[in-house]
């Protein structure tokens, strides 16, 4: 593990960017730079990074990006890494930064294209578990119960376990990664700089505006999620799958992990299933199946 | 002396409109190809994965997913600074409609060969120029190909004017469906190195993704810049107009070569009638014209090998001494004609008072020969006869006619 204090001083995600106060995103955006380094290119689908990275003429990301139409963050990053495999540059990273919209919904076939024909991109969702670009819509991340705009009562549906469906292209590298574990984060991009071929990073991003909690508590309600087990951090490499971080100390039996509910009651987004017994339940259950799938997953790679 | 004068690496051979844009990416050294399969587009990007795997091309070949996805590497690749090509038709174009947007307002010099076919729903595979016509405003300029030779130099003409640092826009370049597209005919191709001295490497001079001189390309831009940007874009569909007469002079003085610039003419300079179409409708007409002449009939026909850029000047001026225009049109603009029809009269517009009868002919592929043509030239020439000034008709539809 690697601390802070031992990550490069250098900022490549520079001050006076838009994102609102406590914004998740950018925690993970700032540390995956640090990792990534200067000899980086960014390739931005329609995100709030989007509208984070400021007005023209000016920027707050010291690498440079392509902003790129919503469908095509993977598509566009092939074609950059083909751009410049073909002027023989190799020793530039080609990061395509997509949020949870533009990964598990529009963006998924171009996603899946890229991974299944093998091109040298890391692809990095930042995932809020919305559309929050546009004002909190559900996308296919909304977990089961949350409100959004389009689900006022709840959303009735669990999210889609896109970090598996990553894992199944049997690309070299996926890991997920959380904003509240900067550090654990870092590791996994530069681990992932290092490997050639499609690599997947999934990042849950707490977002105040979209899951309705104080602005200072991102990092808190990022701890709560891995601690009740409703986010697990892994990473699967060289055909191997490793719990990371408190997951880790979870998966053996060295923290216990809290109910959901403890995860879930400081976000106003589950006030409509916060008293239905039931809903909990199913999300308790969601969860052990997928700690359940992991595990089994985990010894059947050994 | 022989050998003093080095002669030209060149060959001739019978081959259908698609190989020709095949050969001609090779000729053009394209970088980085990104494609997905379409009828009837697919030999071209057969024969260009074909030419990068025996290693005849050294370009990498990124097999998308969808055109959409197409589209989208070709953008990433050519804003990495690669010269990028790509091959659709109809539905794929219509696909990649919010990319190609985006290509030409990063003004990336993307060429893309266009086969013309046909829009769904119903499907049909056939001729139709529906596809490229409904992408009129998008900001590519649109060549429309005669011929299997002028498909090959026109790819090539196409990358040097795109490339060119006053415009940085990217372009079509429309075959018709297996009129060209199939069918073979000789075409002569030149070696690469030739073709190097008159298209040198790709050298992004305006922008590009380069991790020693950063910069952020397409974050939100305000109205206070916007207007400007499409304002620079049109400021370089004018430039087109200035430089691509030179490029084709140079192209010709190099290989031989002419197929007009903007516009080409067939007999037109004691037409009274002129024929104005685009693509294989003017390969036919001239033989309509050469028919009709021996009748007496003073007819010429004017191709439209550019369609945006709009070449207003040149019919202005064959306008201004002939007595009537007849368009052809392989689409339609649903509510008001054919797109060239419209774009002709408002062209001559305050200009001549010249009539211009047009015609849709040959929608999903129906056959339109020069008797078809000749027809339409009786019918434009008996409604001149009746004083009348423009009219638009749907020839030889089957429904009956108002």
């Amino acid at each position: 593990m690697v601390s802070i204090r031992d990550m490069p001083k250098e900022e490549l995600l520079l001050p006076g960017h838009a994102a609102c106060p406590g914004c998740g995103a950018m925690i993970a955006l700032r540390y995956a730079l640090k990792a990534l380094g200067k000899r980086t290119i960014m390739c931005v689908p329609a995100c709030c990074t989007s509208v984070i990275q400021g007005l023209y003429p000016h920027t707050s990301i010291a690498v440079p990006v392509l902003n790129i139409a919503f469908a095509a963050a993977a598509s566009t990053a092939s074609g950059i890494s083909a751009g410049l495999k073909a002027r023989n540059v190799e020793d530039v990273t080609v990061l395509a930064w997509a949020g949870d919209g533009g990964t598990y919904d529009i963006g998924i076939q171009a996603l899946s294209g890229a991974a299944e024909r093998g091109d040298d991109i890391i692809y990095a969702c930042y995932d809020n578990n919305a559309y929050g670009n546009t004002g909190i819509q559900r996308s296919g991340a909304t977990p089961y119960g949350a409100w959004t705009t389009t689900t006022p009562t709840g959303k009735k549906e669990h999210r889609k376990p896109l970090e598996l469906i990553m894992l199944e292209h049997n690309i070299p590298y996926v890991a997920t990664a959380c904003s509240a574990f900067p550090d654990d984060l870092y590791m996994k991009f530069k681990k992932a700089r290092k490997i050639k071929g499609p690599r997947f990073i999934l990042i849950l991003s707490p977002c105040p505006i979209a899951w309705r909690f104080p602005s200072w508590s991102t990092v808190e309600i990022g701890k709560l999620a891995v601690k009740s087990g409703a986010w697990v951090l892994w990473e699967y490499h060289n055909g191997k799958l490793e719990f990371t971080g408190w997951s880790k100390l979870i998966a053996e039996g060295k923290l216990k992990k809290i109910p959901v509910i403890e995860y879930l009651k400081h976000q106003g987004r589950f006030k409509p299933i916060l008293k239905d017994e039931k809903a909990i339940n199913e999300i308790e259950r969601r969860i052990n199946d997928y700690w359940k799938f992991m595990k089994a997953l985990k010894e059947a790679l050994k | 002396m022989l050998g003093k004068v080095k002669k030209l690496g060149k060959k001739t051979l019978v081959i259908t409109g698609n190989y020709a844009v095949a050969y001609a990416a090779k000729s053009a050294r394209v970088e980085v190809v990104a494609a997905y399969p379409i009828t009837p587009q697919t030999s071209i990007v057969e024969k260009i994965a074909e030419f990068v795997e025996t290693g005849l091309m050294n370009a990498k070949y990124i097999r998308v997913e969808s055109e959409h996805s197409a589209m989208a590497a070709c953008v990433g690749a050519s804003a990495a600074g690669a010269r990028a090509f790509t091959a659709t038709s109809s539905q794929g174009l219509a696909y990649m409609h919010e990319m190609l947007h985006w290509a030409a307002r990063a003004r990336l010099p993307i060429v893309m060969a266009v086969v013309n076919r046909a829009m769904a729903t119903p499907w049909n595979i056939w001729s139709d120029h529906q596809d490229s016509m409904s992408q009129r405003d998008t900001g590519w300029i649109q060549f429309y190909a005669s011929n299997n030779q002028e498909a090959y130099d026109t790819v090539i003409q196409a990358y040097r004017l795109c490339e060119d640092e006053d415009i940085y826009l990217p372009a079509f370049i429309c075959l018709d469906a297996f009129i060209l597209s199939h069918t073979s005919m000789p075409v002569t191709i030149h070696d690469e190195e030739d073709v190097d001295k008159f298209l040198p490497k790709y050298e992004a001079r305006h922008w590009k993704l380069d991790v020693d001189n950063p910069v952020t390309n397409g974050n939100i831009v305000t109205p206070d810049h916007y207007y400007e940007m499409s304002w620079s874009m049109d400021e370089s569909m004018r430039y087109v107009k200035k430089k691509f007469p030179e490029i084709c002079e140079e192209y010709k003085e190099l290989f031989g070569q002419w197929h007009g610039v903007f516009t080409k003419g067939y007999k037109i300079d004691d037409a009274e009638y002129v024929i104005i179409a685009p693509g294989t409708l003017f390969e036919e007409s001239c033989v309509a014209v050469d028919m009709l002449r021996e009748n007496n009939v003073p007819i010429g026909a004017l191709k439209l090998r550019v369609y945006r850029p709009f070449p207003s000047e040149d019919i202005i001026s064959v306008a201004r001494k002939c007595k009537m225009l007849i368009t052809l049109d392989r689409a339609l603009s649903y509510g008001f004609n054919g797109p060239i029809f419209n774009d002709v009269r408002s062209a001559i517009y305050g200009e001549t008072g010249t009539p211009v009868f047009g015609y849709a002919v040959g929608l999903g592929g129906r056959d339109v020969t020069f008797n078809d043509i000749s027809s339409i030239v009786r019918d434009a020439t008996l409604k001149l006869e009746k004083g009348l000034h423009s009219s638009f008709v749907y020839y030889g539809l089957k429904v009956g006619e108002k």
